[in-house]
């Protein structure tokens, strides 16, 4: 792989520490070069490409952000990327298999769980979560879990739905 | 929005974490949760030189009781671990209260007990239910361990009373003397928001008397606040609703509330007031279920 | 004429995807993959980052700027000033209602967190270390934090800038009948006394403002991917502002996480975006962070309120005074339509039969981040129901009289339309009487009252609150309606392929709404095509038809009405080339959906697809080939849609916390195009009414701090507060004047929502006797009503210790 970058020299560059780390995300495995401040958040959009998750706070509030690491639902706003040396990152992108997509997307289609859309892969995520440790939850059990994931256009109710509806396809399913 | 630089170390062991630490300097942070300090880091209220994380030393998760009732939770203990544990539900009511409160469900994903303990935010909610139990935090330095009291811990604001060489491993909640009843009330006016007043109640008893009590306060005023008079009114009595009223009121006076955008200072005191009772209360309506069952 | 059933073979319109269908969205598709194309996921090659430094203080002179540590940083490409901006002409620049606005301070800053300077650098982290690296040497002065701070006789002035303005006022406006009202006042039995703060809010979408603008010196083109709700009017604005040729200015509105009018503005952020791209001739990204977002774009509301309303003592309203207050900002930028200073606040009470009325209404500068007109508000609609609905509150409790009776005594009649309000509005179609009975029986409103009284002995707090109105939707008609001096029409292009699939493009632009869903139903309905076979496009400047873009709920009201348009227009085309195909006279020819065929014979017919097809292979002499056309629609008025909304509430009187118990809402807005997404909009409009009462909003302190300048402070409830929604949609009225009925939905909720909430608090608390508790009802101010029995106010600044 060939990287050009504009050269600030040697001095500029001996300044920024960096590290090197090796990560999986969505079953592919990556290696990155990167500078201990860089959020979790922005090495999956900038450094990886994968721009479905989302920035939308400065305070650790909104959710947008919402990945899995090693399987726990967490605010990639506020990890750093260089915590994820060794670990397993999922994304909205890895939700759908090759042919078919997740259950939790057919549900927010299904049940009209999405209007802008900016908010949804982080609440699917902290949806699957969820699904992963609680199968058959209530409607109170999703509108806990998803407590830490704003949204501004639904008002709720639908995206609880749509993770209802997820939760019986899946237990059919299984 | 994006922290300023650093230098980072993620080591592997307790040991090496406190060499880090030992010839790091004086601006160095621990990581663990990292949801307390990264955000402060992202607004660049807080620019350490560096930062030792450690969340990949082994042994650190564990949260358990000794055979003799002694809890023990470590520092890579989540919230998370602690909102779903069935020890907490079966034998600490006041921490069984108050986890589901802390933060949002995914940053109790990331966040530590230990390590908010340490943060020192007079916000912070595990630092009352703590001290309400009487609870120690276990520093470990380059000349070995030691135990200190949580209400010696917190030496101010977002200061704590750790060496610059030690770590906080683990934090320990004393066995009960008798059963436990308590818990822990906040007003949030939203999930995730700090509390306008959080109220700790811890209580102990025995033979219907209260063989311990702790009371601890949080948002209303510069740190968290022992209620040590509303406690001692409470010691060595049976519960009643006479006790309870008087121990409401000292804790209300205990608080160091201030008007703000969250309500007056008479408002606040009101709330501790209120949330003492209630919490009490429901002692009170335990320890008289628990009697007339001993009766039948 | 018709055909008889077993001859129709009209497609089964639910089945294709036309109106009334709850079809699924086709947005979906990418969302769901996390393959939307928000500004932010935009890269383009080269592209640098833009970071803003904002002023730390509301209202200080600028005595120096030392950017130098700035320019030395390694990464960094360009440090603009407003000095700098000056020497270009664009340190200042014209705003939607004609007066200007900084984009980079220059010798005075005006509110917290307005633009200073700022950083284009390699990296949005260097830009943002760059950006600490700025000196800025400032004088504070004395800062005005509320109207009457404003008003006061030794009040700075804050807009030394302009010429011949000697105090803080914006405007002084009026509508109405000044001396009618006057006598109706001097006829009352009764006259009800309200008054109180309507907060500063925020729309805050969960996505902030951002911007890439890449010139391009090689094509001398400009082209600026953005976060805007009507990207023609950023077309304009940005060739005058920029003094750069329209043509060679394309605007690309791509993927929108949520609007509700905080991206209608334009933004200096913007503004400097585009200059640094033309200086630095390669793309610039600028992306805000939440801070920004919220401290320093357009607000809403912050208006205050003293109301006055005449009454007979049988129950009759006979006339309304009222008088608001708006707090502005330091800029007046509101995008409005120009002829109303105040937007259409004299909407208030439309849904009333009141004979007079009259409103004043004054603009006051303050120190604080310019706006007032967003966050779903149907231009001051808000407000306007707000106060309408609190002062009926209001009245019905002075007069003793029960609030639904009251209502319904006063409502507008069912043969009463159009009716004239008394501030001259011509409301189109209602059925009030009857939302109100579905509502009232829905929440089973005499149980209620029982209950309500039972719990009372018992020291419970239960209270039912009840919020109806008509709002004005679908600005507007280029009488009375423009911004900027640009008539307020919109517009759709409709091209149908040879093969009968169609693509569609119109002036809206959706964040949300679901465009690309619904249009095609309206194409669908008007020409039988399959819903699917429609493609929707909006927002590229250079594609689009000409439109003012989507907000207050004006889209399907006119972008809706021009696309019927343009599909009618198709149909009266493809009817000549079905009578073409069929050899009859165009006088022969009936239509069903999809189908036209011989009246006489009708098993002898063609498809819409077959007519598509001749349109390109075999039209009739002298015809134009083709099947394309275009639409640009004048509403002949606005549309109004009606609604009650409902809520029970319980109050814990010990700590002022109150939960919602039930919340229903019956809406009434016409023709439904897809009912699933007309629900998501209600409730989502419902979420926001529930937020601006119980916990949202923007304050200041009495040094003119920002508390609500982040997500810690600034509370928007998540799923566990947030109440679930019962959503009635028996009652449909269509709108007489629009192709195919519809008003328009996606602000009512906002609208009507608030009253709701806060009128069942106070009906828990009324034994009190408190009149108000201004929002957002904390439970501190709803403790205090019960504790010291008097009205809380939430007026800046916020008392500290």
């Amino acid at each position: 792989m060939t990287m050009v970058y504009d050269d600030l020299g040697d001095e500029a560059a001996a300044e920024v520490p960096m590290r090197r780390i090796r990560f999986t995300i969505n079953g592919a495995k990556k290696v990155a070069e990167i500078e201990p401040r860089l959020l979790l958040a922005d090495l999956i959009r900038r450094g990886v490409g994968l721009t479905g998750t989302h920035r939308g706070c400065d305070t650790t509030n909104c959710g947008a952000c919402t990945v899995l690491v090693d399987g726990q639902a967490i605010k990639s706003c506020t990890m750093l990327a260089v915590q994820v040396d060794g670990r397993e990152v999922t994304t909205v992108e890895g939700l759908a298999s090759a042919s078919e997509l997740h259950p939790l997307q057919e549900g927010f289609k299904q049940e009209h769980g999405l209007q802008c859309g900016f908010c949804t892969p982080g609440m699917m995520m902290a949806a699957k979560a969820l699904l992963d440790r609680n199968p058959n939850p209530t409607e109170e059990d999703v509108r806990w879990a998803l407590s830490g994931n704003l949204c501004r256009c639904t008002g709720y109710q639908n995206i609880v739905k749509s993770v209802l509806w997820a939760a019986k396809k899946l237990e059919a399913g299984a | 929005m994006f922290p300023s630089r650093f230098r980072y170390e993620a080591p592997h062991s307790v040991d090496e974490a406190i060499s880090l630490l030992h010839d790091g300097g004086d601006d160095v942070k621990v990581l663990a949760g990292g949801q307390s300090l990264v955000p402060m880091m992202k607004l660049r209220f807080a620019s350490p030189e560096m930062l030792v994380d450690i969340n990949n030393v082994p042994g650190l998760a564990y949260h358990r009781a000794d055979p003799d009732g002694t809890l023990r939770i470590g520092a890579l203990c989540r919230h998370a671990d602690l909102e779903f544990s069935d020890l907490l539900k079966g034998t600490q009511p006041t921490m069984a209260a108050a986890a589901p409160l802390v933060a949002d469900p995914l940053v109790r994903n990331r966040g530590t007990l230990v390590g908010s303990l340490c943060h020192a935010d007079p916000q912070g909610d595990w630092a009352s239910v703590m001290l309400a139990l009487g609870a120690s935090v276990i520093a470990q330095g380059p000349t070995g361990r030691r135990a200190i009291p949580v209400a010696e811990f917190v030496t101010g604001p977002f200061e704590n009373a750790l060496a610059h060489d030690e770590i906080a491993v683990e934090a320990v909640v004393p066995q009960a003397k008798g059963a436990r009843s308590g818990g822990y009330l906040k007003l949030e006016r939203r999930v995730g928001d700090f509390a306008t007043v959080g109220t700790a109640v811890a209580i102990e008893t025995s033979g219907g008397t209260v063989v311990r009590a702790g009371i601890a306060l949080t948002g209303v005023g510069g740190a968290t606040i022992g209620c040590t008079e509303a406690a001692a009114a409470l010691t060595g009595k049976p519960l009643t609703a006479d006790r309870i009223a008087e121990a409401a009121d000292l804790a209300a006076s205990a608080a160091q509330p201030k008007t703000d955008h969250r309500g007056t200072a008479e408002y606040k005191r009101q709330l501790v007031r209120v949330f003492v009772s209630r919490l009490l209360g429901g002692s009170l309506a335990a320890d008289t279920a628990a009697a007339s069952e001993r009766a039948a | 004429m018709t055909t008889t059933a077993d001859e129709s073979r009209a497609l089964d319109e639910i089945k294709i995807g036309g109106l009334g269908a709850s079809r699924k969205r086709v947005e979906d598709d990418r969302f769901i993959r996390g393959k939307g194309n928000y500004v932010d996921d935009i890269v383009l090659p080269g592209m640098l980052h833009m970071e803003i430094l904002r002023s730390p203080l509301p209202h200080a002179r600028i005595k120096s700027i030392d950017t130098s540590k700035a320019w030395a940083l390694p990464g960094v490409r360009l440090v603009l000033t407003g000095e700098m901006m000056a020497t270009r002409n664009l340190a200042w620049m014209p705003t939607l209602s004609y007066d200007t606005q900084a984009v980079l301070a220059t010798d005075k800053v005006r509110f917290q967190g307005q633009e200073v300077a700022c950083v284009i650098a390699d990296d949005p982290y260097i830009a943002k270390d760059a950006c600490e690296l700025i000196d800025v040497d400032y004088e504070p002065l004395p800062p005005i934090m509320n109207p009457w701070q404003g008003l006061a006789e030794d009040a700075p002035v804050i807009r030394d800038d302009k010429v011949n303005q000697a105090d803080n006022v914006v405007y002084n406006w009026e509508v109405g009948d000044k001396t009618g009202t006057d006598r109706a006042f001097a006829q009352a039995d009764v006259i009800s006394k309200l008054e109180l703060h309507y907060p500063r809010s925020h729309p805050s979408p969960i996505e902030c403002c951002g911007s890439i603008a890449d010139f391009n010196r090689a094509t001398q083109k400009l082209t600026v991917y953005m976060t805007t709700q009507a990207p023609h009017i950023i077309r304009a604005a940005v060739a005058m502002v920029a003094e750069l040729p329209e043509q060679m200015i394309r605007i690309v509105s791509p993927d929108i996480g949520g609007g509700f009018g905080n991206k209608v503005p334009i933004y200096p952020g913007y503004v400097c975006s585009i200059l640094a791209s033309i200086l630095l001739e390669r793309p610039v990204k600028w992306i805000e962070d939440k801070t920004g977002n919220l401290i320093s774009t357009g607000f809403a509301r912050d208006v205050y309120l003293k109301g006055e309303m005449a009454l007979r003592k049988d129950g009759k309203i006979l006339g309304i005074r009222m008088h608001t207050d708006a707090d502005h900002g330091a800029f007046f930028s509101d995008a409005q339509p120009s002829k109303f200073k105040i937007g259409l606040m004299h909407s208030a009470f439309a849904a009333y039969d009141i004979p007079v009325a009259h409103l004043t209404a004054r603009g006051v500068y303050t120190n604080k981040a310019p706006g007032g007109v967003a966050y779903r508000c149907s231009f001051r609609v808000t407000e306007a129901m707000f106060f309408q609905e609190r002062m009926v509150q209001a009245a019905a409790t002075d007069l003793g009289i029960d609030q639904a009776e009251f209502r319904r005594m006063n409502f507008v009649r069912d043969d009463d339309f159009p009716h004239r309000t008394p501030f001259g509005f011509l409301t189109d179609s209602g059925q009030y009487a009857k939302c109100l009975e579905v509502g009232l029986k829905a929440i089973d409103y005499e149980n209620f009252r029982k209950e309500q009284a039972e719990a009372r002995k018992r020291g419970r707090l239960l209270g039912l609150g009840i919020s109806t109105m008509t709002e004005p939707l679908g600005a507007g008609n280029s009488r009375e309606y423009d911004i900027l001096g640009i008539k307020m029409f919109d517009s759709a292009e409709l091209k149908i392929h040879m093969t009968g699939k169609a693509i569609l493009r119109t002036g809206a632009k959706t964040q949300g709404q679901g465009h690309e869903t619904t249009w095609a139903q309206i194409v669908a309905h008007e020409l039988g095509i399959p819903a699917e076979d429609i493609v929707v496009e909006e927002g590229d400047t250079d594609t689009a038809p000409f439109g003012m873009g989507t907000y207050a709920s004006r889209s399907t009201p006119v972008a809706g009405a021009a696309v019927a348009m343009v599909a009618r227009k198709i149909r009266a085309k493809a009817r000549k080339l079905a009578a073409h195909l069929l050899e009859v006279s165009e006088e022969d020819i009936e239509w069903e959906l999809g189908r036209f065929y011989v009246r006489s014979s009708p098993q002898r017919g063609v498809s819409i697809q077959e007519c598509a097809m001749a349109a390109y292979s075999n039209m009739p002499d002298g015809m134009e080939p083709g099947l394309e056309n275009t639409a640009y629609y004048d509403p002949p008025n606005l549309t109004w849609p009606f609604a009650v909304y409902i809520v029970t509430v319980e109050v814990d009187p010990e700590t002022g916390v109150w939960d919602v118990l039930r919340m229903v809402a019956v809406d009434d807005c016409g023709v439904r195009i897809n009912p699933m997404i007309v629900e998501g909009q209600i409730m989502g409009g419902l979420t926001e009414a529930y937020a601006m009462a119980s916990m949202q909003f923007i304050t200041f302190d009495a040094d003119g701090n920002c508390v609500g300048s982040n997500y810690m402070d600034y509370l928007l409830p998540s799923a566990w507060e947030t109440p679930g929604y019962e959503l009635h949609s028996e009652v449909v009225t269509p709108c007489p004047h629009h192709p195919i009925g519809a008003k328009g939905i996606g602000e009512c909720a906002a609208v009507g929502g608030p009253a709701a909430f806060v009128n069942a608090v106070m009906d828990a608390i009324s034994e009190t006797g408190v009149r108000n508790i201004d929002m957002p009802v904390l439970p501190d101010r709803v403790w205090e009503a019960l504790k010291y029995r008097r009205d809380v106010s939430g007026a800046p600044p916020i008392r500290q210790d």
